[in-house]
């Protein structure tokens, strides 16, 4: 019987004697398999690419004849002038420091709701909960004339209160969180409670240590969301020192754009290239993170 | 004796009853600790605005001078504003543009990428776009499909091939495909990630079982992997048309809407109304029709779900 099963499975087999690595068939799958990534791989790359090249370019160049495809000569000229010509040290200040309140407001807070819902039986839980998960749908287009009315009132207009006080309300890091805390063994909390801890202690004590994984990933989130947020800065914001790092750079391709293409994408690539080291560091965990959003928690 | 008995069975019964409610006062007031933040938040910055909106839809305000009231006017008006019909038709494009083909490339991405090695390169080089701002992207897009001597897309065509490409940024009729094209390029990473993460939660044995029974690899996706990813596909198909109604950032840099009627969508209006024209009211009726055409679609999507998507009991 084991003879047999061995002979059957011998052709094209991973087991069969004499053959080594993956069968021909499945080799051949392979390499096509690479071919595709790799033709859309380049695809993916080429702005990058071409946004790189171009900024070592002068103007001039990028009008001849046929198309020069690398800078001749380098140019690195745009990259002192395009810091030069506007405030970037203070855009990425501004945007940093926004992120990261962003961050710091949104984990603690929802994390509370999160806990709330998670774990304390209250009247009504299901409907607020279930009133959080409704304005997710809202856009925030819909809001955004109200809003900005409301803000003027307070005098918050033209200043980073108007990015950092309404962003941290955020009912999908609510509803994350409520997954990840739903997790947690109920056995952790009551043994505290049996201890004696309090709620608040149980929560900060028990709790968010053992959800760390789903904070972490919901950091890195929120600091992405906002650190490229475009059309809050946009509405809210007006003084060239207060614009967050996209902005600046829109204002820059509007300025510029039709006349210096050179000066503009250097100024584009001095907004995207820290991001991507970043990226590029902590890709493993970004890239969890963003997974784990995507199958809502799961 | 007997008296005592009777005497002691409520009080043993209502002890720890109100021991419960005791707690479960104590448990709204920690409740409400907890939710605080948050729910003042929401009321505050959400669904005050919201009911704002719906009032201003109503009135006719600059945000300085006198406030009216207009009835439907400001709906009717939007909905006989033919920059307001090109708007929804321009949205509808554009969403029927980016979410098939988007997720159908990032499916068939995530399928490449479930059977080779190294996918944790080509994860990083996919992902990259999304992590980039949309203005960055917008602006690396634009010297490759601008017209004339800047567009790298088009000249190079023209050199090697002899071919005239459309104006993408300029022609009305071509705007939406090159915003679709940026649209798809920077989401598929996102995608790609996702459904792959989906695809890595199918046991194995499940494949081996269907392989075993005679199943071919069209088979077998029909069969096993599609169901198994189907929540995962559902759930970023209702993201994917949300977001694509939401699209402004890439369109406002990207091109012009306002010299280009083929760039103007909804949400474009609503920004050009508001705080271009300052109509404010009128800018709210077309954000609550957005609003609309956005819980209309997502309650398709949730009616038709019922039909495709495989949940496990």
């Amino acid at each position: 019987m084991a003879v047999t099963l061995r002979t059957l499975r011998a052709p094209g087999g991973a087991d069969a004697p004499g053959t080594s690595g993956t069968p021909a068939p499945r080799r051949l799958g392979q390499v096509v398999l690479h071919v595709v990534l790799v033709a859309g791989g380049l695809v993916m790359l080429f702005p990058f690419v071409w946004m790189l090249l171009t900024s070592f370019k002068g103007t001039h160049q990028m009008l001849n004849a046929p198309l020069d495809w690398l800078p001749n000569p380098w140019r690195a000229q745009n990259y002192p002038d395009a810091f030069g010509a506007l405030p970037f040290a203070q855009a990425y200040w501004n945007s940093f420091y926004i992120a990261i309140l962003n961050v710091i407001l949104t984990l603690v807070t929802s994390a509370m709701a999160a806990y709330a819902f998670a774990r304390i039986r209250f009247r009504g839980s299901g409907l607020l909960f279930g009133l959080f998960l409704a304005t997710q749908m809202v856009p925030a287009q819909v809001t955004i004339v109200p809003l900005y009315l409301m803000l003027s009132q307070l005098g918050w207009i033209d200043s980073h209160l108007a990015l950092i006080v309404p962003g941290y309300v955020n009912p999908f890091a609510v509803f994350l969180l409520r997954q990840f805390i739903r997790a947690v063994p109920i056995e952790l909390e009551e043994a505290a409670r049996l201890d004696g801890a309090g709620r608040w202690t149980i929560f900060w004590r028990i709790v968010l240590p053992n959800v760390r994984p789903g904070m972490g990933a919901l950091g890195i989130i929120v600091f992405l969301a906002s650190w490229n947020s475009f059309f809050f800065p946009l509405i809210f914001l007006n003084s060239p020192e207060l614009a967050t790092v996209p902005l600046l750079v829109s204002q820059f391709a509007g300025q510029h754009g039709a006349t210096d293409y050179g000066l503009t994408l250097a100024a584009s690539a001095i907004s995207v290239i820290p991001m991507m080291i970043a990226f590029l560091i902590g890709q493993r965990r970004i890239l969890n993170s963003m997974a784990m959003s995507g199958l809502g928690g799961r | 004796m007997v008296g005592v008995v009777t005497e002691t069975r409520p009080t043993a019964k209502t002890r720890p009853a109100r021991a419960a409610t005791r707690v479960r006062n104590r448990d709204g007031w920690w409740a409400a600790f907890f939710l605080a933040p948050q729910v003042v938040g929401l009321l505050a910055f959400l669904v005050f605005p919201l009911g704002f909106a719906v009032v201003l839809a109503f009135m006719k305000w600059d945000g300085l001078g006198e406030k009216s009231w207009v009835g439907f006017d400001n709906f009717a008006a939007q909905l006989s504003d033919p920059d307001f019909g090109t708007a929804v038709w321009n949205t509808v494009k554009l969403a029927f543009l980016t979410v098939p083909v988007g997720l159908a490339l990032a499916l068939l991405i995530a399928l490449a990428l479930n059977h080779v090695r190294g996918k944790t390169f080509y994860r990083i080089v996919y992902f990259l776009p999304v992590i980039t701002s949309s203005v960055a992207v917008a602006v690396m897009w634009q010297i490759i499909l601008a017209s004339g001597d800047y567009g790298v897309l088009n000249r190079t065509v023209y050199d090697w091939f002899g071919i005239v490409l459309p104006d993408w940024l300029e022609d009305p009729s071509w705007v939406v495909v090159a915003i679709a094209v940026v649209t798809i390029w920077s989401s598929l990473g996102l995608n790609v990630v996702i459904f792959l993460a989906g695809l890595q939660t199918i046991p194995p044995s499940l494949m081996e079982a269907a392989r075993i029974d005679g199943a071919g690899p069209i088979r077998v996706f029909r069969s096993v992997t599609l169901p198994m990813i189907s929540p995962t596909v559902f759930f970023s198909t209702v993201v994917a048309v949300i977001s694509s109604f939401q699209a402004f950032d890439q369109i406002y840099v990207l091109v012009d809407p306002d010299h280009n009627d083929g760039a103007r969508t909804i949400v474009y209006q609503v920004y050009d109304l508001g705080f271009k024209q300052f109509e404010f009211g009128m800018s709210s009726a077309a954000a609550l029709i957005l609003l609309a055409l956005t819980l209309l679609v997502t309650l398709v999507q949730f009616g038709v779900q019922k039909r495709f998507v495989h949940y496990d009991s």
